[in-house]
C-alpha cells in the first residue's frame, strides 16, 4: 500500500486506454462501411475467427489480473477483512443525514483508515470527494449490514462526504463539506 | 403530388392500409406505440439533460426524480419491449412458416403494455412516486416520502406490463411447438429442446459426427429468440414477485397497519432483484440483439451465417452467462461476499465480452462474405448498432472490475458510455434497422418518402448517441454522480455538450417520424388502427 497511485492516476490511465480503443473501433467500422460496398476479396479464413476468440479471452482474463496487481486498493477490498487499521471512524446515517463522530475527521497520511458507515433506515451511499469534485472512492451503505471500507490516503487534502446512492429526492442534499482532513504527507 | 396531398395520402399514394392483413396491422401498431413511447423517453431525457446544465426552477426535485423513475421504464417497457415483441410476433411465424399461435393474445400483449405504461407514467407524473427503477429496499415502501396509493397505482401499471409479457412468452413458445390445423404433425418437445439450443449438446453426448445445419429443427434466429424469451420470462417473474411484495406493504399501510421494513434483508433483496433485473440487460437484450444481427445479416446478404456452429454454441454459453452475472451490480456493496464479486461480478461477466464479441464478428464476417453490398438503410443502421455495442460492452467490462468499480460506480460513466451508448446506439439503431427492413414488408411495398431524411436520421442519431454517452462519461471520470442534482454548475461544460448531443437525438427522431408520416400519410397511419377483413392466420396478403 505504499504506492503513489490514487483514483486520479487510475482514471487517467482508463481515459487514455478507452479513448484509444474508441478511436480504433470507430476507424475500423468506418473502414468496414467504406469497403463493404466495394468489390474485393470476401473470404474470411476460420483462423482469423479463432485468433479473434483468443484475443477476446486474453483481454477478458488479463484485465482483472492487471487491475488486481496495479490498483492499490483492490487487495484490501477483496481480502482485507482482518487487516488492522491505524484509525477507525464510525459514521451513522439516518433520515438523510450523516452523523459524524466529530465535526472534522482528521486522517493520517499513508496509514490504513477504516470507515464504518451504518444506515438506520434506507439504502445510501458514502463517497469522499476532492475540492475539484473528483472522487476518491465510494461505497454503498445498506441498512442492517456492515459497510466498512479501508483506505490509504496519499495526499494532504480536504475532502467532502457525499451520499453516492439515491435515497429519495432529499438524498441529493446529503453533503458534508470539508469533513475529512488528510495531513502528514511529506510530499 | 403537393406536400399536403402527400401528408394526407402518403408517398405517391402507395400505402393502402385496407390491403394489410391483421398481422401486418398489429405489427405496425406495435411499432407506432413503441415509437410514441420512445418519444416520451427522449423528451423526458431532454428535460433531464437541461436540468443537469442548470436546475429548472419550476420543476421541483421530487418532479425531477419522478421523471428519472418513469424515463427508463417508459424507454424499456413502453418502447423497447413494444418494438421487440412486435417484431418477434411477426418474425417467428415468418421464420417457422406457420401462423402465430394466438393472434388474440398478441393483441392483449399490445393493449396491456400500452395501458400499463401509460398508467405508471401518468401516476409518476402526478404523484411523483420516485423510487427509481432499481427499487432499493426499503425506499419503495418508505411512506414518509411516498404515498402508498400512488405507489400502488404505479406498481399496478408495471403489473399490467408483466401480464402482457407473460402472454408474449406463452405465445412465442406455443408458436414454436404447436401443429397448425391441417399441417404435418410437429413434435413439440423436440422443437422446444432444439429452439433452446439443446440439439447440439445432445449430439455431442451421442458421439455424433460434427453437427450439420440439417440436424437442427429451427433456424438460428429462432434459437436466439427462444433463449432470450426464457430470460424475459424469469425477469417478468422476478419483477412481478417484487411488485407483489411492495404492494403488500402498501395495502397494509392503506389499511392502517405499518409493516416493519427491516423484516426484509436489504442485501438479499438487492441480490434477488438484480438477478432478475439484469436478465433484461445481460440476457434478453444481448441475446435478442445477437439473434436480430444474425437474421439481418442473413436477410441482407441472402447467405448462410459465417461459423453457424459457433453462433449456436455462443447462444448456449449465454444460458450460463446471463443467469450468473448479476453480482457486477454489487461490487461496491461491502457485505457482498468477495467470492461472488470475483466469480459472478468479474469472471462470468468477462464472458459477455466473448459472447457479444463472437456475435459481432460473425455478423461482420457474414456481411463481408457478400461484398459488394448496397448501402441500404437496414445495412447502415445495422453497422451503427454493431458499433454501439462495440463501444458499450468494453465500457461495461471495465466497470465490472473490483478495482475500477470503486471509482466508477454510480457515476455518469455507467449511465453514459455504457448504458446510453448500448441502448441508444447499439439497441435502438439495431431496432431502426429492423424497422427500415420491415417497412416495405409490413406496408405491402410503401416507398420511403425521402432517402435524404433517412440519411440525416442516421447521422444525427449516431453522433447524438455517441456524443451524449461520451460527454457523460467524461463528466463521470471527473467525479460526476448519476441520480443526483448539482446546484452550483459543477459540470456545466460537459452538460452543455451532452445537452447539445441529446438535442441531436431528439431532432433525429423528429426527422424519422416526419419521413414515416410522409411515407404512410396521416390517412394511412389512422388506417393501421382500423380492423382488417383478411384472415388473421395469414402473415402477408396472398
Ligand atoms: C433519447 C434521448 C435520451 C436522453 C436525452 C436521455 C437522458 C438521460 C438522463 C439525463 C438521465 C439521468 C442520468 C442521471 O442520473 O444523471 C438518464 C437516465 C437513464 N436513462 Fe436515458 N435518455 C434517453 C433515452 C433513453 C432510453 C430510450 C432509455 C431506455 C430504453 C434510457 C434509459 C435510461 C436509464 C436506465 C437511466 C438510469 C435511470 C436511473 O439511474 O435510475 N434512456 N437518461
Amino acid at each position: 500500500m505504499k504506492s503513489a497511485v490514487d483514483s486520479n492516476t487510475v482514471l487517467w490511465g482508463q481515459t487514455i486506454i478507452y479513448t484509444a480503443y474508441v478511436l480504433a473501433i470507430m476507424a475500423l467500422m468506418a473502414w468496414f462501411a467504406y469497403n463493404i460496398v466495394r468489390t474485393g476479396p470476401s473470404k474470411i479464413k476460420p483462423a482469423v475467427f479463432y485468433a479473434f476468440v483468443a484475443f477476446l479471452v486474453t483481454t477478458g482474463v488479463s484485465l482483472h489480473i492487471i487491475t488486481y496487481n496495479t490498483i492499490p486498493w483492490t487487495k484490501v477490498d477483496l481480502h482485507g477483512k482482518n487487516t488492522p487499521t491505524a484509525q477507525q471512524f464510525e459514521i451513522t446515517v439516518a433520515d438523510h443525514k450523516f452523523q459524524l463522530p466529530s465535526e472534522r475527521l482528521d486522517v493520517q497520511c499513508g496509514k490504513l483508515v477504516e470507515f464504518n458507515v451504518i444506515s438506520k433506515d434506507l439504502t445510501y451511499g458514502f463517497g469522499l470527494f476532492r475540492s475539484d469534485n473528483s472522487m476518491v472512492f465510494q461505497m454503498q451503505v445498506i441498512p442492517g449490514h456492515d459497510n466498512i471500507i479501508k483506505w490509504n490516503f496519499l495526499k494532504n487534502e480536504v475532502l467532502s462526504i457525499r451520499s453516492t446512492e439515491y435515497s429519495g429526492p432529499e438524498g441529493s442534499q446529503m453533503i458534508v463539506k470539508d469533513a475529512v482532513h488528510v495531513t502528514g504527507c511529506t510530499k | 403530388m403537393s406536400f399536403v396531398q402527400t401528408l394526407i395520402g402518403g408517398n405517391k399514394g402507395s400505402f393502402k392500409p385496407e390491403s394489410l392483413t391483421p398481422m401486418q396491422k398489429l405489427t405496425l401498431r406495435y411499432v407506432v406505440v413503441g415509437l410514441v413511447y420512445y418519444a416520451f423517453a427522449a423528451i423526458e431525457g431532454m428535460i433531464m439533460r437541461i436540468y443537469q446544465v442548470k436546475p429548472i426552477s419550476f420543476i421541483p426535485p421530487k418532479q425531477y426524480f419522478g421523471i428519472l423513475t418513469a424515463h427508463p421504464l417508459v424507454g424499456i417497457f413502453g418502447s423497447t419491449y413494444m418494438l421487440v415483441f412486435g417484431a418477434f410476433l411477426f418474425l417467428v411465424p415468418m421464420l417457422l412458416k406457420k401462423p402465430l399461435w394466438s393472434f388474440k393474445l398478441a393483441n392483449w400483449t399490445w393493449g396491456l403494455i400500452t395501458v400499463g405504461t401509460f398508467t405508471f407514467w401518468l401516476d409518476g407524473f402526478i404523484s411523483h412516486y420516485a423510487p427509481l427503477y432499481t427499487l432499493y429496499w426499503p425506499l419503495p415502501a418508505d411512506f414518509n416520502v411516498f404515498h402508498p396509493l400512488s405507489g400502488a397505482i404505479f406498481i399496478t401499471g408495471i403489473a399490467l406490463i408483466m401480464v402482457g409479457t407473460l402472454l408474449f412468452v406463452l405465445n412465442i413458445f406455443k408458436t414454436i411447438t404447436y401443429t397448425p390445423d391441417g399441417a404435418a404433425p410437429v413434435n413439440g418437445k423436440l422443437m422446444l429442446l432444439d429452439s433452446l439450443g439443446f440439439t447440439g449438446l445432445f449430439n455431442l453426448f451421442r458421439g455424433r459426427r460434427r453437427n450439420q445445419e440439417e440436424d437442427y429443427l429451427t433456424p438460428l434466429p429462432i434459437v436466439a429468440i427462444a433463449r432470450g424469451t426464457v430470460d424475459t420470462l424469469f425477469n417478468a417473474l422476478i419483477i412481478t414477485g417484487t411488485g407483489v411484495l411492495i404492494l403488500i406493504y402498501m395495502i397494509a399501510e392503506l389499511m392502517g397497519h405499518s409493516l416493519r421494513t427491516s423484516a426484509i434483508d436489504a442485501l438479499l433483496y438487492k441480490n434477488w432483484f438484480w438477478w432478475g433485473l439484469d436478465l433484461i440487460a445481460d440476457g434478453l437484450v444481448l441475446i435478442y440483439v445477437a439473434g436480430v444481427w444474425y437474421l439481418l445479416a442473413m436477410l441482407i446478404t441472402g447467405k448462410k451465417l459465417f461459423m453457424q456452429k459457433w453462433a449456436r454454441a455462443a447462444l448456449a454459453l449465454e444460458m450460463v452467462v446471463s443467469w450468473t452475472v448479476w453480482s457486477h451490480h454489487l461490487l461496491s456493496d461491502q457485505s457482498q461476499p468477495a467470492i461472488l464479486k470475483v466469480v459472478s461480478g468479474e469472471m462470468v461477466t468477462a464472458f459477455e465480452l466473448i459472447t457479444t464479441g463472437l456475435a459481432f464478428f460473425i455478423t461482420l464476417a457474414t456481411l463481408w462474405s457478400a461484398r459488394p453490398l448496397k448501402m441500404t438503410n437496414p445495412l447502415k443502421f445495422l453497422i451503427g448498432g454493431l458499433l454501439g455495442f462495440a463501444l458499450a460492452i468494453p465500457a461495461g467490462i471495465m466497470q465490472a472490475d473490483v478495482g475500477l468499480n470503486r471509482i466508477l460506480h454510480n457515476t455518469q460513466w455507467i449511465i453514459g458510455p455504457h448504458v446510453h451508448v448500448a441502448i441508444l446506439v447499439g439497441l435502438t439503431m439495431t431496432l431502426y434497422s429492423v424497422v427500415y427492413f420491415l417497412l416495405p414488408i409490413l406496408t405491402n411495398g410503401a416507398e420511403l418518402w425521402s432517402q435524404k431524411l433517412a440519411n440525416l436520421h442516421f447521422w444525427l442519431h449516431l453522433l447524438g448517441g455517441i456524443g451524449m454517452g461520451g460527454f457523460m462519461g467524461m463528466a463521470g471520470l471527473h467525479g460526476m454522480l448519476r441520480r443526483t442534482i448539482y446546484y452550483n454548475g459543477e459540470y456545466e461544460g460537459y452538460m452543455w455538450l451532452a445537452a447539445l448531443s441529446g438535442s441531436l437525438l431528439l431532432i433525429a427522431l423528429g426527422v424519422f417520424l416526419f419521413n414515416i408520416v410522409m411515407t404512410l400519410g396521416l390517412r394511412g397511419a389512422i388506417g393501421v388502427f382500423k380492423k382488417s377483413d383478411l384472415d388473421a392466420r395469414e402473415l402477408l396478403p396472398q
